[in-house]
């Protein structure tokens, strides 16, 4: 029952890796009113990455992803694209096209026109759009859908007019807000994978993507890297497996998977769920793993899992996720109110900054 | 489930109503063809004689050139007037935004015979002698709201981010305007001009007030049905105001059925897509 030292792990922070960033965002703020939407925002998006503001609705994440398109001006900061200031440059003079939240089509144009509108008021000959045209509905899997209206499609497909709509322009940047909020889970999956899919098919013109979620999954499962946000602040930068793994503050424990904090000897400090094992009566615990005691105060089961919430004698609770490998839910179930001993390796636990940052 | 009998009833009081709101109409335009000038039923005889008596009628002409002139320019002014009201109101938080709303809707709601006393004791006030523009702004003061009305509900229903998209995609504020706002708000002028021009043409109460010694239509055919005379004359005049009101309405209702999305295939929607923009 004693609480071994913890390994100190600070939260690493990578610095953008290629020499000049594709997006550099330095100090930035913006307020409306009396809210601060963001609040001091420094971060360096690498050319070709999948990157994600993580964070849940009013965190800041999408003034962020509006402050580099563009539709707003900070109160202080910069923003640079590609070494380029361009904070007080307007949207369509930015080298960035945005797939938005509602996918924004134009009601009154037909597929073609929707996707075309970006070439059309750059001014590429009509027979050039139309090739062009043709060839991205067929990268985002919609061919022949030219002369449909977005009326008559649906919210998949709409979806991929949107994006679409922005490929066309080849931008250096494409910044997505929340494009697959609005559909149903299995749809969503797919274009997680297609979006994934459609990156790696445009990657030779080296688009980098910066994507908006709250979805956790969503976000650990598409990003290269991620940035979660609370309160118009980054709490931690990382890649997913980083961020997950060793989250730097108790939002981010808490944000990303179940939050699984305990304090011991006035330190506090997150293990994940799946990294504790529930020893059996007789078992004996491996040398060198923390074990603790306590009593299971729930019992959820979930199908591919049971997830139990465990009362520590020491204080503190923690969420533990076992795999019905063998057990039945039955037995499963019955295991409320029993008294269990919980067994961890020490290299899996992680200090938090106490406070947090928020 | 309902029943036979309930049908038949049912079809039956359909019928009576749409009768009821058709059959002074249907007589009206008989008796424009009427070779009496005596209204008696059955008519004797059929003639098309009144219309060219009609056509020919110095007053008719005079009384409906000015309504024409009218409502053209007032549904001009309730255009400009509604339509940046409905932007400014749409687009910005100010103070007193809540009563400017109000103030622009209350004249629909006023009865005709107030705003029209108020009118005329202003201008008789304000030494205004009464002239075509006197009319005009009699009119505007309810031409404005239906513009207003119209163009508001449909900024409403077009999402911001449609102006955001078209400027994320490269276009400059003329471009979006041109492509993107114009085509999208263009019915719903058309559609509020047309009720506007609708509603000055036949105003008779508001008019009354504020034309002095003007005639316009509506005030020609209500002078003489209290005198009873030219009927025939009046019967032909209600007749072709009847057809040329069917027009607009009909068109006004076609482009406001759907919801902010133009319909294929209408006459506006092909105009509103025609241009090069068709084409990708």
């Amino acid at each position: 029952m004693a609480t071994q030292a913890l390994p100190e792990t600070l939260a690493h922070v990578p610095e953008g890796a290629a020499d000049t960033p594709d997006i550099r965002l330095v100090e930035l703020r913006k307020s409306y009113g009396d809210v601060v939407a963001v609040d001091g925002v420094d971060l360096e998006i690498a050319p070709g990455e999948f990157f994600t503001l993580l964070g849940p609705s009013g965190s800041g994440k999408t003034t962020t992803l509006r402050l580099i398109a563009g539709f707003e001006r900070p109160d202080s900061g910069r923003v640079e694209l590609h070494g380029r200031d361009v904070t007080r440059v307007a949207p369509y003079e930015r080298d960035v096209n945005t797939v938005f939240q509602d996918y924004a089509l134009f009601p009154h144009m037909t597929v073609g026109e929707n996707v075309g509108y970006g070439l059309r008021v750059k001014g590429v000959p009509r027979r050039e759009r139309r090739g062009r045209v043709d060839e991205v509905l067929r990268i985002v899997r919609l061919p022949g859908y030219a002369d449909r209206k977005p009326v008559q499609l649906s919210g998949g497909q709409r979806q991929r007019v949107a994006l679409a709509r922005a490929l066309v322009n080849s931008p250096r940047v494409l910044l997505l807000d929340e494009p697959l909020g609005a559909l149903d889970l299995k749809l969503r999956q797919e274009m997680q994978v297609e979006l994934k899919r459609i990156q790696r098919e445009v990657s030779d013109i080296g688009i980098t993507f910066v994507y908006v979620t709250h979805d956790q999954e969503e976000a650990l499962t598409m990003s290269d890297r991620l940035a979660v946000f609370n309160a118009g602040r980054i709490e931690q930068i990382g890649a997913p497996e980083e961020v997950y793994e060793r989250p730097a503050t108790e939002f981010v424990a808490g944000f990303i998977g179940v939050s699984n904090v305990i304090e011991r000897d006035g330190r506090r400090f997150t293990v994940r769920p799946e990294k504790i094992n529930i020893l059996d009566a007789g078992d004996d615990a491996t040398t060198g793993d923390t074990v603790e005691t306590g009593r299971v105060r729930n019992v959820v089961y979930v199908g591919m899992f049971t997830r139990y919430t465990v009362e520590l004698d020491t204080g503190g609770e923690l969420t533990v996720v076992k795999q019905n490998l063998e057990s039945s839910p039955r037995d499963t179930l019955e295991a409320t109110g029993k008294r269990v001993r919980l067994e961890w390796r020490p290299e899996h636990t992680y200090a938090i900054d106490p406070g947090g940052r928020a | 489930m309902e029943t036979r009998a309930t049908r038949i009833g049912l079809s039956a009081w359909t019928v009576l109503v749409v009768l009821f709101l058709w059959l002074p109409l249907i007589l009206i335009a008989i008796y424009a063809f009427n070779e009496s000038n005596i209204q008696s039923w059955p008519i004797p005889g059929w003639t098309t004689h009144w219309f060219s008596v009609a056509w020919n009628d110095p007053d008719v002409r005079s009384s409906f050139w000015l309504s024409i002139k009218v409502g053209l320019i007032a549904t001009g002014i309730a255009l400009l007037f509604g339509s940046m009201a409905a932007f400014a109101i749409h687009r910005f938080r100010f103070f007193g935004r809540e009563s400017v709303s109000f103030l622009l809707l209350l004249p629909i709601a006023l009865p005709g015979i107030i705003t029209g006393m108020a009118l005329n004791s202003f201008y008789v006030f304000a030494g205004i002698s009464f002239s075509i523009w006197t009319i005009v702004i009699g009119h505007a003061t309810f031409c404005v709201v239906v513009v207003y009305n119209n163009v508001l509900a449909r900024l409403r229903r077009t999402s911001t981010s449609l102006l955001e998209a078209s400027m994320d995609l490269g276009a400059d504020g003329w471009q979006t305007f041109r492509f993107v706002v114009w085509p999208v708000l263009s019915t719903a002028l058309v559609a509020g001009g047309l009720l506007a021009f609708a509603l000055s043409f036949d105003e008779v109460i508001v008019t009354t007030f504020t034309a002095g010694a003007q005639t316009t239509l509506p005030i020609f055919i209500l002078d003489n049905l209290r005198q009873g005379q030219q009927f025939p004359i009046i019967n032909v005049i209600a007749f072709t105001v009847i057809l040329l009101t069917i027009i607009p309405v009909t068109v006004a209702q076609r482009l406001t059925r759907d919801t902010g999305v133009l319909r294929r295939g209408t006459a506006a929607g092909a105009a509103a897509q025609s241009g090069e923009i068709t084409t990708v």
